[in-house]
């Protein structure tokens, strides 16, 4: 490679072969922005990581950015298996399990529900259907503040107020408009013959829907469950709101062991226990990059 | 086997026309071809009669039964789509099985029924594999099968060729014919290739702007359209159109060009009673005329040829009649010189005359 560049230098080469790469001024310029953006945002978490790593003598000096002396898992422990938040010092896995418990049915339930629907009005397109759909799209840009307190009054009255069966309806209801868009696209892209082919081979409804959508459905599934679980890991609101006392996720219940403190401000265990929350979003991020990039490309609206 | 009635059809889309008060009776076992360009409302016609469009107005009986509000599954239609519309995640198997297992069809029946649809198919060794897995052409006979396992009195074809490579294309054209002939089964067919119309069909309907110009048997749609849409769309290369003036005198029945030149129309005959003067436009197919003098009452045709195309079995002369572009079929041996003014020959009785106005045949 190197001998053929200096051979040719004096004569022009004949192309021939792959095209050299090139180094040119804005690939630099590129490469020198990214990894200053890359640093900047990967900073917080080095200081995080850095910090959860320290006993607590050495947070006290000051230096947030040096490595640790000496080395020490015993905060990522404490705020696991022993924080307290108030009285309760059961640490910030019962929030873990209440997220998990809150997770797997809303997840599953508002991708269920959004796929019935997406299929419903992109298929079957009943009198009103694009109303429907632009009514519902509409749902997804109000606050979701504004829906709180009739909720609230709603809930209660029917009795799943402070319930685990209260917080899955709402992250299915909240869920519904980004999930029929997404699953309403899906369907309206794959080739109308395959519903025609199917409804004059005797389909009804549910039969198209589960024998031949679903099944084929996988891309958009996996797209809607990464939007889902991070969605619904993250929320901060509705679980604060809805869940109830006993079924507090695990963002709130971080959010009580950081603010509540008893003598002296714990940093170490703090940050053990927000990347701790942080890391159920932050491995579906890096285990599913090029699907998460799908993800945001089919909200686009398509006829 | 059933017959198809298509009784005053209409069907609008806002506020298009897609169809105008279509009426079509398809007998027994017929197979009738749906001919016309893009957009002309052969496809909106095909999925009217499945059941998958709802009409504006009109009926449409299939087996003498009125379907007109039935479901598609109990019209005893099969559906054979030009992108095959197999469903992806099923095997081959999966695939002509759906439709009677939707039917809850006995398992040893449906065994039977597939055995049997993939052997008249040649299908066999592909039962267990995927759509993905498969060629064309075998997507497309999976499409068939998927009709044929249902045993279906009607079977609509929605251009199922046209995704398919030339060669295939004449396979699987013969095959149907062939399927035709086993089954006896009605068949509609849409497509826009004219070959595929002609070859496959008992009787073609040629459509345009919704409305069906002709409706006759292959050989009447290409030696006697009844208008100018008709002979224009049908026949490639397409025939030759020259405009002029009709001239009723002493001598006849002529055909006077613009350039004053008098055709003989000794032979042809009329529609109805010609008017003299009456402008018209003769339309005469390439192969209908000969560079050499074949019989008596052949009429004299002066054309200028400008250019030689050579097809492989025939070649085609291109040139000019009074001013007019014209094109003359000649055979692949034979060899003329251009460019040239000569005498060409055609038979007034194989030509086509045209109202210019109104294009309906004289």
């Amino acid at each position: 490679m190197a001998t053929a560049t200096m051979t040719a230098g004096s004569t022009a080469p004949e192309p021939s072969g792959p095209r050299p790469k090139r180094l040119t001024a804005d690939r630099v310029g590129l490469y020198v922005f990214l990894v200053i953006a890359a640093a900047f945002f990967l900073l917080p978490m080095y200081v995080m990581i850095v910090t959860s790593l320290k006993p607590m003598s050495e947070i006290r000096l000051g230096n947030i950015f040096s490595l640790p002396e000496a080395w020490t898992i015993e905060p990522w422990l404490q705020a696991w298996n022993s924080a307290c938040t108030g009285l309760n010092c059961g640490g910030i896995k019962v929030g873990f399990w209440n997220s998990i418990r809150i997770l797997v049915p809303s997840v599953i339930i508002s991708i269920f529900v959004g796929a019935l629907t997406g299929y419903a009005l992109s298929l079957w397109r009943a009198r009103g259907s694009n109303l429907l759909f632009a009514v519902l799209l509409l749902g997804a840009f109000l606050p979701y503040q504004v829906f709180i307190y009739p909720l609230v009054r709603i809930y209660s009255s029917v009795g799943i107020y402070g319930t685990m069966a209260g917080i899955v309806v709402t992250h299915t209801i909240f869920g519904l408009p980004l999930m029929t868009l997404l699953f309403r696209n899906y369907y309206a892209s794959l080739p109308i013959e395959l519903f025609k082919a199917a409804r004059v081979d005797g389909g009804g409804f549910w039969a198209i829907f589960f024998r031949l959508m679903l099944p084929m459905s996988t891309p958009i599934i996996i797209v809607a469950v990464i939007l889902q679980v991070t969605g619904i890991w993250n929320d901060f609101l509705f679980g604060v709101v809805f869940a109830g006392r006993e079924n507090l996720p695990m963002t709130v219940q971080l959010n009580n062991i950081v603010n509540s403190t008893q003598g002296e401000k714990l940093y170490n265990v703090n940050m053990a226990a927000t990347i701790l929350t942080a890391l159920v979003p932050l491995v579906v991020y890096f285990v599913s990059g090029r699907w998460f990039v799908r993800g945001i490309a089919a909200g686009a609206v398509k006829g | 086997m059933a017959t198809v009635s298509i009784r005053d059809l209409e069907i609008d889309f806002g506020t298009i026309k897609v169809l105008k008060t279509l009426n079509l009776e398809i007998g027994e076992g017929e197979f009738i071809v749906l001919l016309g360009p893009s957009g002309c409302g052969k496809s909106t016609l095909l999925n009217a009669v499945a059941g998958l469009l709802d009409v504006t107005a009109g009926q449409i009986w299939i087996g003498g039964k009125n379907v007109t509000w039935e479901e598609p599954k109990d019209r005893g239609i099969g559906m054979v789509f030009q992108s095959y519309a197999l469903y992806p995640r099923m095997s081959v198997r999966g695939n002509l099985s759906f439709g009677l297992k939707m039917a809850r069809t006995p398992h040893e029946e449906i065994e039977k029924r597939v055995a049997k649809a993939s052997k008249i198919l040649q299908i066999e060794p592909l039962l267990d594999r995927k759509p993905a897995e498969l060629s064309g052409g075998q997507r497309q006979r999976v499409a068939i099968g998927r009709a044929l396992v249902r045993d279906v009195d009607v079977f609509l074809f929605d251009e199922p060729l046209s995704n398919l490579d030339a060669k295939l294309r004449t396979e699987l054209r013969v095959e149907i014919k062939r399927l035709h002939h086993e089954l006896g089964s009605t068949m509609i067919y849409v497509t826009h290739d004219q070959i595929e119309a002609l070859t496959l069909a008992d009787r073609i309907a040629v459509m345009n702007g919704g409305v069906i110009q002709q409706l006759a048997s292959p050989k009447e749609i290409y030696r006697r359209p009844v208008n100018r849409f008709v002979a224009g769309f049908v026949g490639s290369p397409s025939m030759n159109f020259v405009d002029g003036t009709l001239k009723m005198d002493a001598d006849g029945a002529g055909f006077v060009l613009s350039d004053g030149t008098r055709l003989s129309l000794a032979g042809y005959e009329f529609a109805g009673t010609p008017k003299d003067g009456q402008a018209a436009t003769l339309g005469i197919r390439p192969e209908q005329v000969d560079l050499v003098k074949t019989s008596d009452d052949a009429t004299v045709l002066p054309i200028k040829l400008t250019m030689l195309e050579p097809m492989g079995a025939d070649s085609l002369v291109w040139g000019h009649v009074s001013g007019t572009q014209f094109s003359v079929r000649i055979d692949g041996e034979d060899h003329v010189a251009t460019p040239a003014t000569v005498d060409a020959f055609f038979s007034p009785s194989q030509s086509s005359i045209f109202d210019k106005a109104s294009g309906a045949r004289l």
